[in-house]
């Protein structure tokens, strides 16, 4: 019934024994988006993916990925999903090129176009050096590069990527997203799960999960605007001393450090927030200056994954 | 047309990565070269030359020449001559010596005398093998020419059909194919899905439209082959070194060894369904393959066996396989005359590939 949607999953949840991985989750991906799962480890953002790829049987709750209940036919989805694994789970005693060739058959490429469906890629992931080369070999970034192109070979119109940039250095996590992009722009769905929170800002939307609960959701700007938090940067040469000071006061919900710089969240319903910030450091005789300032997603990650113990505290 | 396709890739990628695991890929030759070798040549039944030590008290004519009837047996060999008993036993209770015979002084009157025993025979009963042929000792006639005859016919004579110079590698290689081919088809296979497990191929590949099914039998049928192969070995150099012959026909030899190596490879995938490293598959290959060398007939006489283990051996895929080679390849049998084994080992095939492939679901869970 939602067309644009790729992904539609209501109260899903997943029990490992005693464990709650996937708490009753809701999602709506929108088609030909990148979506992002930002979350720390064991927030459940692996075993999500594994669900909508019918890898796991949920527990609870039921999702449509392109259109099928995914707890039926998953043998019908096999062919529109593409998926990365979290480890590298290509072949490592075959060549690039042998990994590409097997991908291929598997999904039954057409056969007239495999050939230059593969030199595509191999151009395209910038693999041309390597084809034969064996995939075990290879760099971490050669690695997720070949990982990508095997998700991608067969044209997916969703793709699934577990922390794909968890083992691979700055500049390849950039050129990844650029290719990213570009698979988006041209119409495919996907959604990503990471712990970088410059990756999440690249998302069109991103939900932030933590302990199996989805704890926020929207685009990172909307997330930005309405973390419920002033954010107050103090920039202290004793930035030590400071963040004692700071953590004494008990509206503080959260004091991290950047450096000489610190970044306080106090709640948006205590009023003069500046003024309680600069008391509490004059009364400590700590000098720094403080300036209210926008949230970063950092801010808001930290805002809705602490705020619950904080608070309650 | 799109699952043979995907098949051919999943038989392609096993042959490919066979052929680079440079190890496994020598596994396949050299496990049924060095254990024919060893096992052809090491495992004699036929047993001569027991070390064995002789204390004449009589030295008579009539006691010397029973040594000399004991010794033509080719069974003992007499390696010391010593006073009594007494030092007899002390040689057996070191191990020099497998069996001592004691001849007391009265031996001559003794022959005669239906009552006493003429000869003690001592025996170092610790080894099953060795007091079994002291059984057979004790059996020898001892006929005399000497008037004191007091031997008593023999009532039953043995004749040996089918291997009458009674050469153990004849018995022993029929056998050991059985043997060889389950230890390298359960190896093979019983990690073949673990391993990909472990390195994290698998959860690529469920992720793919590659079904359980096409999984399982891309991944057996190379390594049918193989078994062929290793079944050619075996034969080959069973005639060679050790002049094993085929009575039967051929064809009907391959195809039962077809039949138990598909048997045999749906047992290791079975295998591999249920554990979750490599190192439990190749215990729990171990468990299934020490039953298959002691319960299947190869060491012991199958209807010698206690009822619970004839049992257990009808269970294994290998003990009908056994019945199947000794019949072709030493009695002349063909398929027909054994059809039991035959649809045995058929029905085991199908039921473990099935299990196989439905054990093998395509989630994590």
């Amino acid at each position: 019934m939602n067309s644009d949607l790729a992904i539609r999953a209501r109260g899903l949840t997943k029990q490992f024994g005693d464990l709650r991985a996937v708490d009753r989750l809701d999602l709506d991906v929108p088609r030909s988006t990148i979506y992002g799962f930002l979350g720390p480890n064991g927030s459940g953002k692996s075993t999500t993916i594994r669900m909508l790829c019918g890898l796991l049987t949920p527990t609870e709750g039921s999702a449509t990925v392109l259109g099928t209940e995914i707890s039926g036919s998953a043998t019908l989805l096999k062919p529109k999903i593409g998926y990365m694994t979290q480890k590298f789970s290509l072949f490592g005693d075959m060549t690039v090129l042998e990994n590409l060739q097997f991908i291929a058959e598997i999904y039954s490429y057409p056969k007239q176009q495999r050939a230059s469906r593969i030199d595509e890629l191999l151009d395209k992931y910038d693999l041309v050096q390597q084809r034969r080369q064996f995939a075990a070999t290879m760099s971490g970034g050669q690695k997720q590069r070949l990982a990508l192109a095997c998700a991608v070979l067969h044209k997916p119109e969703l793709l699934l990527l577990d922390e794909p940039t968890s083992a691979v250095d700055p500049q390849s996590r950039r050129d990844f997203w650029a290719n990213l992009f570009r698979l988006a722009e041209a119409g495919t769905t996907i959604l990503v799960s990471t712990h970088y929170m410059d990756e999440a800002e690249r998302c069109h939307r991103l939900a932030i999960l933590d302990h199996g609960v989805k704890v926020a959701d929207g685009s990172p700007q909307e997330l930005q605007d309405s973390t419920g938090m002033h954010v107050i940067e103090v920039l202290a040469d004793n930035p030590y001393h400071a963040q004692a000071a700071l953590n004494a006061i008990p509206a503080v919900v959260s004091v991290t450090q950047l450096g000489i710089r610190l970044r306080v969240l106090i709640p948006e319903n205590i009023g003069e927030p500046l003024e309680l910030v600069n008391a509490s450091l004059e009364a400590a005789s700590v000098p720094a200056d403080s300036r209210v300032t926008a949230a970063s997603l950092e801010d808001v990650f930290v805002a809705v994954t602490l705020q619950p113990e904080r608070l309650a505290a | 047309m799109k699952s043979l396709s995907r098949l051919m890739a999943v038989m392609r990628k096993e042959v490919r990565q066979m052929r680079r695991d440079r190890l496994t890929f020598a596994m396949i030759f050299g496990i049924p070269l060095l254990q024919l070798l060893l096992f052809g040549y090491a495992i004699n039944t036929d047993v001569r030359n027991l070390s064995t030590a002789i204390a004449d008290e009589a030295n008579t004519h009539l006691s010397r020449e029973f040594v000399a009837r004991l010794n033509a047996t080719q069974v003992t060999n007499i390696e010391h001559r010593v006073n009594d008993a007494e030092e007899l036993e002390a040689m057996l209770e070191s191990g020099e010596i497998s069996i001592g015979i004691a001849i007391p002084h009265d031996f001559d009157r003794r022959v005669v005398d239906k009552t006493r025993a003429a000869v003690h025979l001592l025996v170092d009963g610790s080894d099953p093998t060795i007091s079994g042929i002291a059984d057979k000792l004790r059996l020898m006639p001892l006929a005399f020419d000497t008037g004191a005859t007091a031997s008593q016919q023999d009532l039953i004579e043995v004749r040996n059909y089918y291997n009458p110079e009674r050469r153990t590698p004849i018995n022993v290689i029929p056998g050991l194919m059985g043997v060889i081919l389950t230890m390298t088809m359960l190896i093979f296979t019983a990690v073949a899905i673990v391993r990909e497990r472990e390195r994290g191929n698998l959860e690529l590949l469920i992720n793919t439209p590659v079904t359980s099914f096409e999984l399982m039998v891309g991944k057996v049928v190379p390594y049918i082959a193989i078994g062929l192969v290793q079944l050619a070995v075996i034969l080959v150099v069973g005639d060679l070194l050790f002049q094993v012959p085929v009575r039967g026909s051929i064809v009907d030899l391959y195809a039962a060894a077809g039949l138990f190596i598909a048997a045999n490879l749906a047992l290791g995938l079975f295998v591999s369904t249920i554990v979750k490293t490599q190192f439990q598959a190749m215990q729990l290959t171990f468990f299934l393959i020490l039953p298959s060398i002691l319960l299947s007939g190869f060491v012991f006489p199958f209807d010698g066996m206690p009822i619970v283990a004839q049992w257990l051996g009808e269970a294994l895929p290998i003990t009908h396989f056994i019945r199947l080679t000794r019949g072709i390849m030493l009695r002349e049998a063909s398929l027909g005359d054994l059809p039991g084994a035959l649809l045995y080992l058929g029905t085991f095939a199908v039921i473990a590939t099935t299990a196989a492939a439905l054990r093998f679901s395509k989630r994590l869970d």
